[in-house]
């Protein structure tokens, strides 16, 4: 295999600093939960369904406990007192609430249980969900050894029809075509809403709602079409937003393979508050630890708006911090799907050389993880001839450094959502390319003293030299000076702040406690 | 240019003997076809999908199709099975039809593009101050690419972005931006012209968010304080005049085309 030199010490000190920046980001949010964080929690104890205005329950529970200053003890506590006290099992319960018949403070006020039989009850019935997701978990591991998920560079394509059953279709197609993974894009926007859309969904604006129903639409879906063809096809779907840990829960209860989850997306390119963010991020980790949920982080977005020359150096810097992040939500390094970008200006000389250098540097500095390698958009000009080419040398970049999840460039970016045969066209050029040269790695080396080299060197010198200055102020005034794709984002600012609160001394996560007891002892 | 040899195809070129501005010279500009290798030989080339299983009888109805578009000798040269019952067909064939390029007129934004420096002292000239524009990705649309190559400093296809130029003052409120804060900001900076990007076109949806900011600058009547300019990969001048915008921008467009704009549109209203 073709390796670069890479030196050992600078990157010790990388994860060194990214462990300082971690700190301080704990620092920085300890003491406080969310919304949306304790939403999940009621889904993941059970609570579904809608009131007549089609507001999810988990909300309707939620802003009651928060209106009676009740929150502040967690969602699950809260939930097992009701449960209590009202003799419930949780699905009457939820339709009573959504009929409007109970106000759950008024029936916690008729608790008379007390705090360590509820904190009692609540944890056993947390054991009983959290068997439910190990279960799924085991599914899909049995699955994956009966039908191979594929050889790497797994194939990921997108479908973003808007109506599930016409997703359902072309994924369907797309799998028989020979695509790995489908992920259905969302509903554009559907980040900014604070709660998650209801049942299957035929409309949507440059994507598909993700909802529980839509999950296990497309579920059912890929697995029957990859019986047929003998192939585990993964589904991905979009774990960010203002329900970041909510879609979380939704993916482990519906067998999702992989999850697009970023500490600072939402940061920088949603302008969603800091706080409500690293919260949410962190409890939507676990949850994908526990689920063997494969995260794929964005920094292929910094490239968007940044330049990826001069910018390199922040990509990997940000999977510095993501890898550590997620490492703290007691996510292993298979399950972390660091992202990068194939980007660079195609009029540049020896461009080229720079993407290999890119790649095969990040290949080396995160030996273990499933890659998540992302097409050019950017320099994508309407001009499908030369986009087909320009997609030929990404592919061909991602088969000599052996990236994991090669998200495939279409022809027709730039102009539309990719079109059946769009899809058809990208998956033979990568499927050219890689059989074509899938052992090229092997025969090649990186010449001592050369372009890539040299490249290398300096990106990862540069990205030391960015981590150590990033943990002399830490994250947040990073983030607010504008080190990540040229965007500044205040500390305090941002959409979903008045999600955040703090916990009182009786909080308790009886899931984030039960996650992280299981997967350490791992 | 090659021999003459490879021009055995066509009798006609053999008695001129001049260059090849001579030979162009022969078409005729009422009677424009494509070009496939040939002058007026009316090629043109295909690709599409349809929702039938591949077999011969696909091949069949591509070509029926294309027959029925009114092209004559068609070819199918690829057929390919997309599964599920879908079969993706890539064809040749001649058109017919021949457009008369002398009548043809296109509504353009722009009388003049100028360079930086031009433009510049130009705005110095004619207006003497700042020109003032705020931009925005509005409605739900989270693509900024085309937002940022005009308006940020490092600008688009080796020109600089609006940021760069000391006769623009901008403000670039990025993505997501609701028409309501637009407008806000517009009045609070009083701004000369607003810069709207729209990217996401699916079902229409950027017509709708683009109608909404002309309908509110309306209901508070001050539609007429600002330049209403907006740019995209699906907008042509055309569509942003039918919606009540002063000039629209199509894919490839570079800031000093929107700065000339601005700038000479500017300085007309003002003098």
């Amino acid at each position: 295999m073709a390796e670069l030199v890479v030196d050992e010490e600078l990157v010790t000190d990388c994860r060194q600093a990214a462990a300082e920046i971690a700190d301080g980001v704990d620092k920085f949010i300890s003491g406080l939960t969310t919304t949306s964080v304790e939403r999940t929690v009621l889904r993941l104890l059970g609570v579904n369904g809608v009131d007549e205005e089609e507001v999810p329950v988990p909300n309707i529970m939620v802003r009651q406990l928060r209106e009676a200053e009740l929150l502040k003890e967690g969602s699950a506590h809260n939930l097992g007192r009701a449960l209590l006290a009202g003799n419930y099992e949780i699905d009457e319960l939820a339709g009573a609430v959504a009929r409007g018949e109970v106000y759950l403070p008024d029936l916690i006020k008729k608790c008379r249980t007390s705090r360590e039989e509820v904190s009692s009850f609540v944890r056993e019935l947390t054991e009983k969900k959290a068997r439910k997701i190990k279960e799924i978990r085991q599914e899909r591991e049995d699955l994956k050894q009966k039908l191979s998920p594929g050889s790497r560079p797994w194939l990921y394509v997108i479908v973003a029809t808007g109506n599930i059953y016409e997703d359902v279709r072309q994924a369907r197609t797309a799998a028989r075509q020979g695509a790995d993974i489908i992920a259905v894009i969302r509903s554009t926007a559907q980040s900014l809403l604070d709660y998650v859309p209801y049942g299957p969904t035929t409309e949507g604006f440059g994507g598909t709602y993700a909802t529980k129903e839509n999950f296990r639409i497309m579920r059912e879906a890929l697995d029957e079409v990859g019986q047929e063809i003998g192939r585990y096809i993964q589904l991905v779907n979009y774990c960010s937003g203002l329900c970041m840990p909510e879609i979380a829960a939704l993916g482990a209860l519906e067998r999702l393979d992989m999850m697009l989850n970023d500490a600072m997306y939402g940061i920088l390119f949603r302008d969603i508050n800091m706080k409500r963010t690293f919260i949410d991020q962190y409890f939507s980790r676990l949850i994908n630890a526990y689920a063997g949920i494969i995260i794929n982080t964005g920094e292929d977005n910094y490239l968007t708006t940044a330049d990826s020359l001069e910018e390199a150096h922040a990509v990997v810097a940000s999977q510095f911090i993501n890898e550590e992040l997620a490492r703290r939500s007691s996510l292993p390094p298979e399950l972390i799907g660091l992202g990068h970008a194939f980007e660079i200006d195609p009029e540049l000389e020896d461009g080229f050389l720079l993407e290999l250098a890119q790649a095969q540097l990040i290949r080396q500095l995160f030996p273990e993880a499933p890659l998540k390698y992302m097409p050019p958009t950017r320099y994508m000009t309407g001009d499908i001839f030369k986009g087909h080419l320009q997609d030929g040398m990404f592919n061909l970049a991602s088969i000599i450094t052996g990236q994991g999840i090669q998200l495939l460039g279409m022809l027709t970016e730039a102009i539309h959502t990719p079109f059946i045969q769009d899809r058809a066209l990208s998956l033979d050029n990568a499927r050219y390319i890689f059989n074509n040269c899938r052992n090229l790695g092997q025969e090649l080396e990186f010449k001592s003293g050369g372009k890539i080299q040299a490249r290398a060197d300096q990106v990862l010198a540069e990205t030391a030299e960015m981590l150590e200055k990033i943990a002399e102020m830490d994250l947040m005034q990073s983030l607010e000076e504008g080190f990540f794709a040229g965007i500044k984002r205040s500390r305090n600012g941002g959409k979903g702040s008045e999600g955040v609160l703090a916990c009182s001394r009786y909080y308790y996560n009886p899931f984030a406690d039960l996650f992280r007891k299981e997967l350490s002892s791992q | 240019m090659r021999d003459s040899g490879s021009d055995n195809r066509s009798g006609r070129k053999k008695k001129i003997s001049g260059g090849w501005q001579e030979k162009s010279a022969d078409v005729d500009l009422k009677l424009v076809r494509p070009y496939g290798d040939t002058l007026n030989d009316g090629q043109i080339q295909l690709s599409f999908t349809l929702p039938v299983p591949a077999g011969p009888e696909a091949r069949a109805a591509g070509c029926t199709l294309l027959e029925k578009l009114g092209l004559k000798e068609v070819e199918v040269v690829h057929l390919r099975d997309l599964g599920e019952g879908f079969t993706f067909l890539i064809a040749y064939g001649r058109c017919p039809l021949s457009v008369d390029f002398t009548g043809i007129e296109v509504a353009q934004a722009t009388t003049k593009t100028m360079s930086f420096q031009e433009i510049n002292s130009f705005i110095d000239k004619h207006i003497g101050r700042q020109i003032r524009v705020v931009g925005a990705c509005t409605g739900t649309d989270a693509h900024t690419v085309g937002l940022d190559a005009i308006m940020n400093m490092k600008g688009y296809a080796g020109e600089y972005g609006l940021e760069r130029y000391p006769g623009f003052a901008t403000w670039n409120l990025g993505s997501q931006v609701s028409n309501e804060r637009l407008i806000s900001k517009a009045v609070e900076v009083q701004a000369d012209a607003l810069l709207v990007s729209q990217v996401v076109t699916q079902k229409n949806v950027h017509v709708k968010n683009l109608t909404e900011l002309v309908e509110l600058l309306e209901a508070e009547s001050i539609r007429d304080e600002f330049l209403l300019v907006v740019g995209g990969p699906r907008l042509s001048h055309e569509l942003a005049l039918e919606l009540g915008f002063d000039a629209g921008f199509g894919p490839g467009t570079t800031p000093p085309q929107v700065a000339s704009f601005l700038a000479q549109e500017l300085a007309e209203r003002e003098n």
